[in-house]
């Protein structure tokens, strides 16, 4: 097994036994983004220096005896999308090049607390705008599984460096799916947290109602080990929840006894792809073989999913992103008439086409004579959605679902037809509307040799519960080492 | 409940988000919006008679901190990404008229 084919739980291992210097183990996955990240371009900024100097600071502190935190010299790559400080944080915006922020977003800080190596700053969908990371205002990611093919977005970058062994982990944002699509188009584990569980200070605002970080992985056990290090209450976000962080690693390798999983016939409609349909039933298989039960449920409002999160999204968006009007940082207009007019042309100069197109709806659904048809509307219906996981919940553990229609589609197919591409989030969404934890497991592959995911929901602050039943799956299905033989 | 957008109103609204539309993203905006509105239309069969709108996933009221003094951000730190300062303040055009 080579380091960047490794597990994180694998190279921390070698890490404790003194096998590998965390400057080693860096310096390797440094040198598979040189070599690989012009063809994938999963990063927008390589951490090199600050990297090496941190990997050296914990091999010291290893040496000395001192007490070493739980990701111990492990690079772990971040998505732009977090304020890091004095280090280029754009969100895939033009408007935010060159924007140095002057503080450590919450999960940063504690990444650094646990001696995490901070390798890099991935590739985005513009402020998390989009499925495909097409949508980044710097450059295209490519699936490592196959570069004709995007890796999902909008945390591409997060999940196309796994794929491609540049990372062993990294951090993710799941607004409507970011985080699990991407994990799914590129065969690796990824898990949205329960709506505050990780606290947003710092993580760059798009919908901030469903915006939540989670980690990305090569295993569960990877997944399971940073959602420890960066869960848990911060004062600094009022919306975060203070209640004890469980230990996710603790019991994560004994299989759930009498597990209950439901099975929704709305997740089993038109548009759903045969060897997807395909993949979930032969995963049901597996976990039935496992002595689970499967029972139907019923989620009746899921075909109102993705028009109820693109109102609420967009609403949300069309508030948080007047900030950006080229005062207090970011990209400012050289030439412009007056004050308002320097706003409108920063705006028009910074923003993308998508990132306009959502600023626009939401000012739109906002707007006076429409906001209660749209927005208000939108918000009811998300109770409903809600209520409806609630009665599903009351029979089962958790439930099992396709991440994604399709594979990972093709670069450039979607792009231009953006209410196409916006229902390709039609799984995932529901999950952030309901605040509920889910997670992306590889679970096979198509004809065409792409992965195929598929995804555990659970009912609010089950994380323990899913990363056990996704690791019970992981054990017999045997997919962890799949990142490992790519290259 | 669907509406029919029109290109003014795809150029008011572009007015009121502060932003700038070329002739052509008004043409590309009210045909791609116009898509997205009659997609979304599909809530109207929703019955959401006496459904209380949820906002929020974690419905935490009133979170509330001891009214400390604390360190805030120095005023070099703050102004250090400002596209225009002088060094004691974010610089901006002159918005009323001299006297």
């Amino acid at each position: 097994m080579t380091i960047s084919g490794s597990t994180a739980t694998e190279l921390l291992a070698r890490l404790e036994s003194g096998e590998s210097s965390s400057v080693e183990v860096t310096r390797t996955f440094l040198n598979a983004i040189d070599r690989q990240d012009e063809t994938i371009g999963a990063f927008l900024f390589v951490n090199s220096d600050a990297a090496l100097e941190q990997a050296r600071a914990v091999d010291e502190k290893r040496a000395a005896g001192k007490s070493v935190g739980s990701l111990g010299g492990l690079p772990v790559a971040v998505k732009d999308v977090l304020c890091m400080r004095d280090t280029p944080t754009t969100c895939g915006s033009k408007i935010l090049d060159g924007f140095r922020p002057p503080y450590d977003s919450t999960v940063v800080e504690r990444l650094r607390a646990a001696d995490a190596v901070i390798i890099g700053k991935t590739n985005m969908d513009e402020f998390a705008m989009g499925s495909s990371t097409e949508n980044s205002a710097y450059k295209v990611t490519r699936n490592p599984w196959n570069t004709d093919h995007t890796p999902g977005g909008s945390s591409g970058g997060s999940a196309a460096c796994v794929a491609a062994g540049m990372a062993p982990l990294s951090i993710g944002t799941d607004t409507g799916g970011s985080i699990r699509q991407p994990a799914a188009f590129c065969g690796v584990v990824g898990m949205k947290p329960t709506y505050g569980r990780v606290s947003r200070y710092g993580l760059i605002a798009y919908a901030s109602s469903l915006d939540q970080a989670g980690p990305l992985a090569n295993d569960v056990t990877g997944a399971a080990a940073l959602l420890q290090a960066i869960a848990g209450h911060d004062a600094r976000d009022s919306t975060s929840v203070n209640r004890p962080v469980p230990d996710y690693l603790c019991g994560l390798d004994q299989p759930l006894e009498g597990l209950k999983i439901g099975i929704a016939k709305e997740h089993f409609v038109a548009g759903l792809d045969p060897e997807v349909e395909s993949t979930i039933r032969e995963a049901l298989g597996v976990y039935k073989s496992l002595g689970a039960e499967v029972i139907d449920v019923t989620l009746p409002h899921s075909k109102y999913a993705v028009a109820t999160y693109y109102l609420i999204a967009a609403s949300e968006a069309s508030s948080n992103l007047a900030r950006y009007d080229g005062v207090h940082y970011g990209h400012r207009a050289e030439s412009f008439t007056n004050m308002v007019d320097m706003y409108c042309t920063t705006r028009s100069e910074g923003f993308g086409e998508e990132v306009k197109r959502r600023i626009m709806l939401g000012v739109f659904a906002l707007s006076e004579g429409y906001s209660d048809q749209y927005y208000v509307k939108a918000l009811q219906v998300r109770r409903l959605i809600r209520q409806d996981f609630d009665r599903a919940f009351a029979d089962v553990d958790v439930i099992l679902a396709p991440v994604a229609p399709t594979p990972a589609f093709k670069i450039g197919e979607l792009v231009n037809d953006p209410l196409a591409m916006y229902l390709t989030d039609i799984y995932t969404i529901s999950g952030n509307l309901a605040g509920i934890p889910c997670l992306s497991i590889p679970a096979g592959f198509s004809d065409a040799k792409l992965p195929i995911g598929m995804q555990l929901y659970g009912p609010a602050f089950s994380e323990d519960r899913l990363l056990r039943a996704a690791r019970m799956f992981e054990r017999v299905a045997g997919l962890s080492t799949l990142s490992s033989r790519l290259s | 409940m669907a509406i029919e957008l029109t290109r003014d109103k795809v150029r008011e609204v572009a007015r009121l988000a502060r932003l700038k539309l070329t002739d052509e993203e008004v043409e590309t905006f009210t045909s791609q919006l116009g898509h997205v509105l009659e997609y979304v239309d599909i809530l109207s069969e929703v019955n959401t008679d006496g459904v209380e709108p949820m906002a929020h996933a974690v419905e935490q009221f009133n979170v509330l901190r001891d009214d400390a003094v604390r360190e805030s951000l120095p005023r070099e730190a703050a102004l250090a990404n400002a596209p225009k300062t002088d060094g004691r303040y974010f610089q901006v055009p002159q918005i009323l008229e001299s006297s």
